[in-house]
């Protein structure tokens, strides 16, 4: 592919472009997506949110899952930065703590790709039987 | 924060949760007068009075989740060291400029680190937000302009991921050309 250097560039690049949203589009919802949100706020950005965020946005596209990687704000685990939120479609967001590149990976593998959950989980909204 | 694009990361997130809907972040390189300036301007909800003299101050926030605000003052820390300074112009209503002057040749001065990554993580994850990135090195120039690139894309989303990565590539691009220091 020849390199992008200027707008002229990108727009001769439509095409191919377009065609990958209009496969995304027949499946329309985006409740049917993966959603993965990154905290970035100081707390999050100062131990290497970005790092975190530029994976999940390479890989997730590299290994062919349709996701929307975004980002929030600090939930109050600054302990426990960065820290991520993963929304599998039809379930109850998970959030994860002090996610590297190593853990995110185990976190695509495991819980994106085969729902299995991983270590580091926050117990944020979780219910008991007594609370349900 | 390891490096100065992260801090811009950081400072537009303010932006971000005062409902801007066009972020402007300048780098000024001018290696004759010695200074490297970033700027970071909004069309956000503002800053009262009140808040704008306290904001400096590690320990005040607009959040609820915790008691201290570290993004200013570790930037503003980052700027003094250099023997520069950082400033912040407000108006309820109407915006926020924030400005961080560095010195240039200062052994201080913390590098710029990816900045292109930085403005594609901003673009991607807020694709309503009109971002505009401007780096001045002495009489030289790049703009990146996202209501120029919706224009180029035409209708293909901002976020969709196989575009991320060549938005990415353009920047990087650009700075290699204009040899940022």
């Amino acid at each position: 592919m020849a390199k992008v250097k200027s707008l002229a560039d990108l727009k001769k690049m439509k095409e191919q472009l377009q065609s990958k949203v209009d496969l995304r589009e027949k499946g329309e919802d985006p409740e049917s997506r993966v959603q993965v949100k990154v905290a970035m706020a100081t707390c999050g950005i100062a131990s290497g949110a970005k790092t975190v965020m530029d994976y999940f946005l390479e890989e997730l596209d590299k290994r062919s899952i349709d996701a929307v990687v975004t980002q929030t704000g600090c939930m109050g685990y600054c302990y426990a930065e960065p820290t991520i939120e993963v929304k599998l479609p039809g379930q109850e967001p998970v959030v994860i703590g002090y996610v590297d590149v190593k853990k995110a990976d185990e976190i695509i593998e495991k819980y994106i790709k085969n729902g299995e959950l991983v270590d580091g989980i926050i117990p944020m909204n979780y219910n008991t039987i007594d609370n349900q | 924060m390891k490096d100065l694009s992260l801090h811009i990361l950081d400072i537009a997130q303010n932006s971000i949760t005062a409902k801007a809907t066009l972020i402007q972040i300048a780098i000024v390189e001018d290696t004759v007068a010695d200074t490297y300036t970033i700027t970071i301007t909004d069309n956000g909800y503002g800053i009262p009075p009140d808040m704008l003299a306290r904001v400096t101050d590690p320990y005040t926030t607009s959040r609820t989740t915790r008691k201290v605000g570290l993004g200013i003052p570790l930037f503003k820390q980052n700027a003094e060291r250099t023997g520069g300074g950082l400033t912040i112009t407000s108006e309820v209503g109407k915006g926020t400029v924030l400005t961080a002057g560095f010195v240039h040749s200062n052994i201080d001065r913390p590098a710029l680190g990816d900045i292109a990554g930085v403005v594609v993580i901003l673009v991607s994850a807020n694709p309503s937000i009109d971002f505009v990135y401007t780096h001045v090195v002495n009489q030289q120039s790049y703009v990146f302009d996202t209501r120029e690139v919706r224009e180029a894309l035409d209708g293909i989303p901002l976020n969709e991921p196989s575009v991320i990565p060549l938005l990415k590539e353009m920047i990087a691009a650009n700075l290699e050309e204009l040899q940022i220091g």
